[in-house]
């Protein structure tokens, strides 16, 4: 096994073992922090498919700012004397069935398609690429997302507010 | 040798486990994790099209918007599950059925 596919199947492994904690623990800090190992893992994974500037995306991103969000929506949503924060788990078999159906599903598609695969893109720096292309042929959809990022924070900032006349 | 299809699994595997957690939880964080997951999944397939297929950065620039929605989604998400647990004093997703007939 060569390097590259002991490093792919770590982090795969990481992946998905720290997904199916995320999913299945009953403690919702477990699964908070079962999600930072489930985002560490994917940034391992784009940096062996050569996307150094996603990977660090990834980390400031969501392990910064997504997972710190999702903590504080944990903590905000119980009362402070609740010492086990339980997430109570409904209709499990028939969910269960669907998802291995699903993974099924796109397992098989994934393996028997035969995929357009190119030339491919070798390993190298993508900053530059990425920046020029925002800079450029990307320059709308770029200032959309951050019309779109404004829009949101305005949006949460007022749906959270205790209103004086409500 | 690793292939797309190695790629392309563990995103299936990642996509399935975020929809069990979706469809199974009933605390609204713990939904929005699974979202978290599914969005994940969508991002190493196009990360991964963008490395084995005709070699140009799209897939990588289309991840990046996506981390973007993903952040904005997070944060109104989290703002309307804080106003359900002011009205409600529960965090929990069939609790919320103030428009039940």
């Amino acid at each position: 096994m060569s390097a590259e596919a002991a490093v792919f199947y770590i982090f795969a492994a990481i992946t998905v073992a720290a997904a199916a904690i995320v999913v299945l623990a009953r403690s919702l800090i477990y699964s908070a922090f079962a999600l930072l190992f489930t985002f560490f893992g994917v940034a391992g994974l784009y940096v062996l498919l050569g996307a150094d500037f996603l990977a660090a995306t990834q980390l400031l991103v969501y392990v910064g700012g997504i997972l710190v969000l999702l903590l504080f929506g944990v903590m905000l949503t119980h009362k402070l004397y609740d010492l086990d924060l339980k997430s109570e788990v409904t209709q499990f078999p028939a969910a269960a069935f669907v998802a291995v159906g699903i993974f099924g599903l796109l397992y098989f598609t994934a393996v028997k398609t035969r995929w357009a695969v190119g030339p491919g893109r070798a390993p190298a720096a993508t900053t530059v690429d990425i920046g020029r292309l925002f800079m450029g042929s990307y320059l709308l959809p770029f200032e959309a997302a951050s019309v779109l990022l404004l829009v949101a924070l305005m949006g949460a900032a007022m749906i959270v507010r205790r209103r004086k006349d409500a | 040798m690793i292939t797309l299809q190695h790629y392309l699994v563990v995103s299936a595997a990642l996509f399935s486990l975020g929809m069990l957690g979706v469809l199974t939880r009933r605390n609204a964080v713990n939904v929005l994790m699974g979202i978290e997951l599914i969005l994940n999944s969508a991002n190493l397939n196009l990360v991964a099209f963008s490395r084995f297929g005709t070699g140009n950065l799209q897939g990588q620039l289309f991840a990046v918007f996506v981390i973007v929605i993903a952040a904005a989604e997070v944060a109104v998400a989290l703002a309307i599950v804080l106003t359900l647990y002011r009205l409600r004093r529960t965090p929990n997703l069939d609790e919320a059925d103030f428009l039940r007939g």
